[in-house]
């Protein structure tokens, strides 16, 4: 019985060690610089945008990074074509109908295939992918790179570490419900989507 | 009358494809924004944000023309004053 409660005991103290290990990362950038691009191959010239709204939390243990789940969230009002008459079509209802879906989300339920050298981490991000209100669970390549202290350098008087993620995959246009009718020899199906963002843990 | 026309056309046509020439020449869509890209040093990561410019394209140009065209069409359909005979 004393060996029991022993174990048990031992077991929730590795327990909360661990979660005391793991920290949380806000993404909401007050620089401004995260981003999501997206590339759509058209006959005359690519299709380019990018979304900066970009809000959402990771949780991450730099002694465990396979653990990492976290949830990223685009506001789809951000979304931005340099064409204005492109960025009207983009956000309506036929394309990405931002006012009935204000939100593109990914939320990453685990990483496989998990690599870590130094600071930074290479894996396979297994999640959901929502688009205009559209869920799939996809797995995309990501890269994570743990920046111990380094929030002070970006942020005076702050401080914390930085957790950079970097990911870049297709997704089917049509799978996703955005304009499938729209012809593949005037807009691709494939949408090359690239995400470059920070996220900040803060201490006191 | 006749001859303003197309002296109009010829101007807009001209116009166009100069302020085309000089805005950059970009073969792709007319733009009102462009990207501008920054580095984060710290990150790594590359920032973008869009600086308010009008950059023409073949759009801008086509409108040029197709209005050029409107004005010399027109123009066959004005009658030149009579000259008084002689």
């Amino acid at each position: 019985m004393k060996t029991t409660i022993y174990t048990l005991i031992a077991m929730l103290a590795v327990s909360a060690g661990a979660q005391a290990a793991s920290q949380n990362f806000d993404f909401k950038d007050p620089k401004g610089v995260n981003n999501a691009v997206f590339k759509l191959d058209a006959p005359l010239e690519a299709i380019n945008g990018s979304a900066n709204g970009i809000s959402g939390t990771v949780e991450f243990d730099p002694q465990n990074p396979a653990s990492t789940k976290g949830r990223i969230v685009v506001a789809a009002s951000s979304l931005h074509v340099p064409n204005p008459t492109m960025k009207q079509h983009l956000q309506s209802d036929q394309w990405m109908d931002v006012s009935k879906f204000p939100e593109i989300t990914f939320d990453a339920k685990e990483l496989k295939n998990v690599k870590t050298s130094g600071d930074i981490t290479t894996a396979e991000a297994t999640g959901t992918l929502t688009i205009r209100g559209v869920a799939k669970e996809v797995t995309v390549p990501v890269k994570l790179t743990y920046l111990k202290d380094k929030l002070g350098l970006r942020v005076p008087n702050q401080k914390g570490d930085l957790l950079v993620v970097r990911a870049s995959f297709p997704i089917s246009r049509k799978e996703f419900g955005i304009n499938p009718k729209a012809p593949e020899d005037k807009v691709s199906d494939t949408i090359e989507l690239t995400l470059s963002i920070a996220g900040a843990s803060r201490r006191s | 009358m006749k001859r303003t026309l197309r002296r109009m056309a010829l101007i807009i046509v001209v116009a166009a494809i100069a302020l085309w020439l000089v805005l950059g020449a970009n073969r792709g869509w007319t733009k009102t924004s462009v990207a501008v890209v920054t580095l984060d040093e710290v990150t790594g990561l590359e920032g973008r944000t869009y600086k308010k410019r009008f950059v023409p394209g073949v759009d801008f140009l086509a409108v040029a023309v197709a209005g050029a065209g409107v004005l010399a069409g027109l123009s066959m359909f004005v009658r030149n004053r009579k000259q008084p005979e002689t």
